[in-house]
């Protein structure tokens, strides 16, 4: 069977009403996919659909509407579990995004698993979110944070995360794909040597579930986190993968309705996976938009998707190679979904302004990763996120520009 | 330079009026951000420091002849160029007027989104001190 990996561009845009839009009177170039896809039609749809014709509470009531609400919000379940390749769908769980699925572990994994001097492992590359939930946890429990360094380039070296498992690590907790820098890690190999020191393992997948195929059995990691608005679906909701023995072995995170199977004031008992980690009233809609964008990225395919990404990623790279006084920052063998950077002299913020006149989106700052840019003594940098829409015509107007900022702050 | 907070931004209003697009309005503000007399990087403590996420702001301030005099700087050169006009505006006028001072000139100029806190470039944090300046030059004076 020949597969077609080549993207009929054009069509894919008209997918996407806002990328027809003008910022400041110019046609917009969106370059900040890293922060949050723009959303198709058909998540738009789904989610006016639901409130249109399917709202309302789900798993309670014994009318219609919340029949049918429950089942295409369990189906999104099932099919997000095919998404990733879970062995059950109770191992899938909604959350209200990356941040949210990692406070859980933090909270209820850290709850059970972590005590005092005891040891969790990230890299000098996380996002906040992958470090001060675990800073929290630290201080509550008085174990310790260890960090695996990054080099020039914006790599770890397994030699160090061999270095930094002992016996004291309880947790690893590692990003898939850098938000600021780009970086793929070995997460496979990460994973076999933290397993090796029987030490479980936590991805955060946030810039990786809408650049690769994702499959968490042939990863083998125990917890997986990512949110849905960075994969062309709504934000506010997010998923947490977690295999079954650590989900039933963690106490709940939250307590509240859904959550539980019987209350009364002596005693609550808690309900069976994946509702034990699921209180309140979830964010439905979101779900269903979640369920949308993932026929959306099923609809295309990743084998295209990813020739299409690698290909704009290529060209962003050897185009800005091409400014005089451009530095890349981050310049690891694999990268995906990002290419960050600084202009000689000039100051990211200053960058993003006039960019922003030309209606081009770029995302300057540390992007949530202010150890990073203390690693490399920047205050930050000027970061192009690329998605499945992106064009090599949008590089070349990020790139013009670029040309123009450089020749206006000169 | 005896003239008012609102005669100052009127100047500026008028000044800005000459700029038809976009272009040119920012190439002037960069060019006044080059001209800001700089804080000697020695000068550049942590207590004049304002900590916006995406660019930084020292601010200092020193009371002369019953005025209140600025000197700010900033790592980003727009930053600084919109910092140069705050100081144009405020720097030399009484404690009195600066706290009692609601300003509209940046507004009116089209830069508002440069004072939005989602900008988080330390200009909102900046106004708000240089009136916390005015206010505690105010309290010591009535102490005296």
């Amino acid at each position: 069977m020949i597969i077609d990996t080549k993207i009929d561009i054009t069509a894919l845009r008209a997918k996407f009403p806002i990328l027809h839009t003008e910022v400041n009177g110019k046609p917009l170039v969106y370059l900040d996919n890293g922060a949050s896809s723009q959303k198709p039609q058909s998540v738009i749809d789904a989610i006016s659909r639901y409130y249109e014709a399917e709202n309302s509470n789900i798993h309670r009531g014994v009318h219609t509407l919340s029949a049918n609400a429950t089942m295409a919000y369990e189906e999104v379940r099932k099919k997000v579990q095919r998404f990733i390749n879970a062995r059950y769908d109770h191992e899938v769980i909604f959350t209200s995004g990356t941040t949210g699925g990692i406070n859980l572990v933090a909270s209820s994994f850290g709850e059970k698993f972590i005590g005092k001097d005891d040891e969790i492992l990230i890299t000098a590359m996380e996002h906040h979110s992958n470090i001060v939930p675990w800073q929290m946890l630290c201080e509550r429990k008085g174990a310790k944070l260890q960090v695996i360094p990054i080099s020039d380039e914006g790599e770890i070296d397994l030699k160090d995360v061999e270095r930094l498992l002992t016996a004291k690590t309880k947790l690893v907790s590692v990003v898939h794909i850098s938000n600021s820098l780009g970086t793929v890690n070995p997460v496979s190999e990460i994973i076999r040597m933290a397993h090796a020191n029987g030490t479980p393992v936590l991805i955060d997948g946030a810039q990786a579930a809408h650049h690769t195929p994702v499959d968490v059995q042939a990863l083998d990691c125990d917890f997986y986190a990512f949110s849905a608005h960075k994969m062309y679906g709504p934000t506010g909701v997010g998923i947490l993968y977690g295999k079954e023995e650590y989900l039933n072995a963690m106490p709940p995170y939250q307590g509240g309705g859904d959550m539980i199977k019987t209350v009364s004031f002596a005693k609550t008992e808690y309900n069976e996976l994946p509702f034990k980690f699921e209180a309140g009233t979830p964010h439905i809609a979101g779900g269903i938009g979640l369920g949308a964008a993932i026929d959306f990225i099923n609809s295309i395919g990743f084998e295209a998707i990813s020739a299409h990404e690698k290909e704009v990623m290529q060209y962003a790279i050897s185009t800005l190679g091409t400014i005089s006084g451009l530095r890349q920052i981050g310049t690891a063998k694999k990268r995906a979904g990002v290419v960050s950077f600084l202009l000689d002299g000039i100051h990211p913020y200053d960058a993003g302004v006039i960019l922003d006149k030309m209606g081009i989106a770029v995302r300057t700052g540390h992007h949530c990763t202010q150890p990073i840019m203390d690693r490399f003594g920047i205050p930050g940098t000027v970061r192009a996120s690329f998605a499945v829409y992106t064009t090599k015509q949008e590089v070349d107007k990020l790139a013009e520009g670029l040309e123009r900022v450089v020749r206006m702050f000169k | 330079m005896e003239n008012t907070i609102a005669d100052r931004e009127a100047e500026v209003v008028e000044e800005f009026g000459m700029f038809t697009d976009w272009m040119d309005k920012y190439e002037y503000i960069i060019s006044l951000g080059k001209e800001l007399p700089l804080i000697e990087e020695s000068k550049k403590t942590d207590d004049l420091l304002i900590k916006g996420c995406q660019s930084r702001v020292w601010l200092h301030a020193k009371m002369e002849n019953g005025k209140v005099v600025f000197t700010a700087d900033s790592d980003a050169i727009i930053t600084k160029g919109v910092i140069s006009l705050l100081i144009r505006v405020l720097s030399g006028q009484s404690p009195e007027s600066i706290i009692n001072t609601e300003l509209t000139f940046v507004e009116r100029i089209g830069l508002k989104e440069h004072l939005s806190p989602t900008r988080s470039n330390g200009l909102v944090s900046m106004i708000k001190q240089m009136k916390l300046y005015a206010l505690a030059f105010k309290a010591q004076h009535n102490g005296q």
